[in-house]
């Protein structure tokens, strides 16, 4: 059992100690900051694990997996905020793995409550499941949880920066601190002596700094709350941003690696004779369940492993797509692994009337980011450095550190730039292979790049997953739904790798976005079926939510139409007392979409929403028949993040997170044959290209209780507002993604 | 073998059969063209060969010969962008921006035949160059917006 694990036991002790009534367990632990691991260069000062003043400006440490949606920025604007600096004078750095960075709202995405209601026991929940953060101290990017996360900790360390500078300008004036105030990166004196930072900085480290510095009034905010420039922008359009495969080192070799086409399936032979004699191949290493090739350069990396012959043993799971879904299928025949939401009396309401039943389906997908897998690795003198662009940089070092043989404080990670995340870097399977082909070649540092195909065919996939729905509606709105819901678990298949088992209890992530929808529907359940596939499966941008809307809200929509009820308005009339901040989302998108008023012929629309990740999201879209078929023709978009640190910024996710759900679900499908994955590049795996966007209108909307997330809020509503729309177009209900199995896009 | 990259002539010892893509990122650790598919599919790797937006990954070295190889490293720098990097900058066009090089080299391309192109234009131009973040708005602005300030200079 690894150090994560026996952590992890004792933590769960702290969640049973909240749950019956207070966070008593392990308060001392908690209150223990972790050690900044942070040690000043020559011309720095370091103030906290997050601020660093240097002679030029503020280096705010980021530790978070920048992947796109402008995490370094937002959070960097948390401390620059408090600390009063002009944006030009901020730098961001990811920093190095460590606890001090540990993420403690992720823990909490898993609790199995409603996020949109707020109850003391939810509440006591998440504050013990921050608890839990802090034991397990694991570094990671997801669950929308960033800013959520870094919004009161990095302005407190971005206050207590600003205090002690004030505190040491004070004493060098010697006049009194509450006379000070700053700008610009100085304290200013009233007479107006102007004193930087950086001048101030060696004086005002050696102060204690407040442990509970007061924050600005967001009113007051200069930063926070516009559009800013992101940090990262100039280096990514020259070319000079340094994502993971960037890595370059004195006297490194280029590898690329073949692992079972049979996921997690074994090797059982391999002969590398051809491969070896090629030249410009270093070396032919065998990594157990995989073999990889260093070479002199990537391509002959890539060419020596097409001439291996390698026999594979046989895959854990049913060899066919069919044969898989009929597995997925049989969970539905156990009892449930959760009923997470049971109002009313579902069954008696279903034998009350003529029921509408339905199933539902959805594919296997990929992740496919732009940058394939890959890792950097140098193991020297019984150290590893690991450079990878990665979302959990404490579980790469620990995973790493453990297939080497090392301990976990002998591995430096450095988390690069990532191109693409969506969960598949959350997984630390590359970092690992590339530290053990460096154990392999030790002094010599070596770049791991996975071809595409391996990319596509390994991947940690999106689960397919069956819903089977019963509901009835009336003029009054729908009377009854019923949800059950067969899939294999992304939350056990991580644990069990992350932490060695898989935790029991009710899987939220199975069921999110189908049982925590806020609709007052008086008979209304929705229960999870796990299956145990071994397809190896992961987080997929939204995760749950990317299947469970689907079923969901096209469902919905089969009510409304049954019942000639009109999908906003009954939606509206739903939320009405449960969410009137969901109803202000969907009020929202049907007023910007004007929806009702009269569309030309051949022109359709459809309507969904999610509440996902705490934030309510609306979506509608218009699509027209032309000749090369379905147009995508606009797409508007509500969203409600409660605070909307950087509009520009949640802009470009609400639509980023539209397009990736409307690419999987007009073609995105991983299929199996012989135990393989069938697709292999973007030719059979594709997603929307430049012509076939819709034109995006978006709206924020901040009347939410709290700040919420907005990198996956907008992927769930996209796929059923598109099938609600070809639905209304069409006549034809589709059940099924991806939609090019039945219709034709243009 | 002797090829021009940024009007630089440089010397490289790969076999002829490398893809243009590899001698660029791993012999001239010229890191801003990407790898993206390796089979002509995604536009990450685009350059421009004798100003023609070309997949590098799809072109031999032993092809490449006299030409002109223009590279993302060849268009700007962080202290002197061009028109186009300023306008990506102006309308925070990148996310991840993993294929912003390629994006930017096709986009290049398109506004040197065509100084104002429409909308299908610039569909056509760009339909090979795939962004998993969905870019697309922000590129197709920016594009016009490079195309009106590039009239004017």
């Amino acid at each position: 059992m690894s150090r994560l694990g026996t952590i992890t036991r004792r933590s769960f002790l702290v969640v049973s100690a909240a749950v019956a009534g207070g966070v008593a367990f392990g308060y001392y632990k908690y209150q223990q900051d972790p050690a900044n691991p942070l040690t000043a260069a020559a011309g720095e000062t370091v103030f906290n694990p997050w601020v660093i003043v240097r002679a030029d400006g503020v280096t705010v440490i980021t530790p978070r997996a920048e992947m796109g949606q402008g995490i370094h920025t937002t959070l960097a604007a948390l401390v620059a905020e408090e600390m009063d600096l002009n944006w030009d004078q901020v730098r961001a750095e990811h920093g190095p793995a460590s606890s001090a960075y540990a993420n403690l709202a992720v823990a909490g995405a898993g609790l199995p409550f409603a996020d949109y209601r707020d109850s003391r026991m939810k509440t006591l929940a998440h504050e013990a499941m921050d608890v839990m953060g802090k034991f397990i101290g694991a570094e990671a990017t997801g669950g929308s949880t960033s800013t959520v996360d870094a919004f009161t900790r990095m302005r407190k360390a971005g206050a207590a920066a600003r205090a002690v500078l004030v505190q040491a300008a004070a004493a060098r004036l010697k006049t009194d601190a509450s006379k000070l105030h700053t700008e610009g990166g100085a304290v200013i004196a009233p007479e107006g002596t102007r004193i930087p930072y950086a001048d101030l900085a060696t004086d005002a480290a050696k102060l204690t700094p407040p442990a509970d510095p007061v924050l600005k009034d967001p009113k007051a905010w200069k930063l926070l709350g516009t559009s800013l420039p992101r940090l990262d922008m100039v280096a990514k359009v020259t070319g000079t941003a340094g994502f993971g495969i960037d890595t370059r080192l004195p006297g490194m070799l280029f590898a690329s690696v073949r692992a079972t086409p049979r996921l997690g399936g074994t090797m059982q032979s391999f002969d590398a004779t051809e491969a070896k004699a090629m030249p410009g191949v270093k070396a032919v290493v065998d990594l157990g369940d995989a073999v990889a090739v260093a070479a002199t350069n990537t391509w002959i990396a890539f060419k020596a492993l097409e001439t291996l012959k390698i026999t594979w043993g046989p895959a854990p799971y049913p060899e066919t797509t069919d044969a898989i879904f009929a597995e997925i299928a049989k969970a539905f025949d156990g009892a449930p692994n959760s009923t997470l939401r049971d109002d009313g009396d579902v069954y008696k309401a279903v034998a009350a009337t003529k029921p509408i039943r339905a199933e539902y389906r959805v594919p296997y997908l990929a992740h496919a980011t732009m940058e394939p897998m890959n890792a950097t690795a140098l193991f020297a003198d019984g150290t590893l450095t690991i450079w990878a662009p990665n979302q959990a940089p404490t579980v790469v070092r620990d995973k790493c550190a453990e297939a080497v043989g090392i301990a976990a404080d002998k591995v430096t990670v450095h988390t690069t730039f990532l191109g693409g995340g969506f969960g598949r870097r959350a997984e630390f399977d590359y970092a690992v292979q590339a530290a053990k082909l460096a154990k392999a070649l030790p002094g010599t540092p070596v770049l791991l790049t996975w071809t595409r195909e391996e990319d596509m065919r390994h991947d940690f996939y999106r689960p397919g997953a069956i819903a089977r729905m019963e509901g009835a509606a009336d003029a009054s709105g729908p009377t009854a739904f019923k949800a059950a819901i067969a899939v294999p678990s992304v939350y056990a298949n991580q644990a069990k790798r992350i932490l060695g088992m898989a935790p029991p209890g009710p899987d939220k992530i199975a069921v999110e976005g189908a049982f925590d929808q806020p609709y007052a529907i008086p008979n209304y359940r929705v229960s999870g079926h796990i299956s145990p596939v071994a397809v190896p499966v992961g987080s997929w941008r939204s995760v749950g939510n990317s299947h469970n809307a689907f079923f969901h809200e096209c469902f919905l929509d089969e009510l409304a139409h049954a019942a000639g009820l009109d999908p906003v308005q009954m939606r509206l009339k739903l939320m009405a007392t449960e969410s009137p901040v969901s109803a202000k989302v969907v009020a929202a998108v049907a007023e910007m979409s004007g929806w009702g008023s009269p569309l030309p012929a051949g022109h359709a629309r459809g309507l969904a929403f999610t509440y996902s990740f705490g934030t309510p999201t609306a979506e509608v879209i218009e699509i027209s028949q032309s000749a090369a078929g379905i147009k995508l023709e606009k797409m508007w978009i509500a969203q409600d993040m409660g605070q909307a640190l950087d509009p520009r910024n949640i802009e470009a996710q609400m639509i980023s997170g539209a397009i990736y759900g409307l690419s999987a679900a007009m073609m995105g499908e991983i299929t199996f044959s012989k135990g393989e994955v069938e697709q292999a590049n973007f030719n059979d795996y594709d997603a929307l290209r430049m012509q076939q966007m819709p034109v995006f209108e978006t709206r924020i909307l901040q009347n939410g209780a709290h700040l919420s997330g907005v990198g996956e809020p907008a992927t769930p509503p996209a796929a059923p507002a598109l099938a609600n729309a070809i639905f209304a177009l069409t006549g034809k209900r589709l059940r099924e993604l991806p939609l090019n199995n039945a219709v034709t896009f243009a | 073998m002797r090829i021009t990259v940024n009007g630089t002539p440089r010397e490289v010892s790969a076999r002829p059969d490398t893809p243009l893509l590899w001698v660029l990122r791993d012999e001239l650790g010229m890191t801003g063209t990407k790898f993206g598919c390796g089979a002509g599919l995604c536009g990450a790797c685009t350059v421009q060969v004798n100003g023609v937006a070309q997949r590098s990954c799809q072109m031999a070295l032993g092809d490449v010969g006299s030409a002109q190889i223009t590279t993302i490293e060849g268009i700007g720098t962080p202290e002197k962008l061009s028109v186009l990097q300023t306008v990506w900058v102006e309308h925070q066009v990148a996310q991840c921006g993993y294929c912003q090089s390629g994006q930017i080299m096709q986009a290049a391309a398109l506004l040197a035949t065509t100084p104002r192109p429409t909308d299908t234009e610039i569909d056509d131009a760009m339909s090979g160059n795939l962004c998993r973040c969905g870019t697309y708005p922000r590129i197709r602005a920016a594009i016009h917006d490079a195309a009106q300030r590039l009239q004017k200079v």
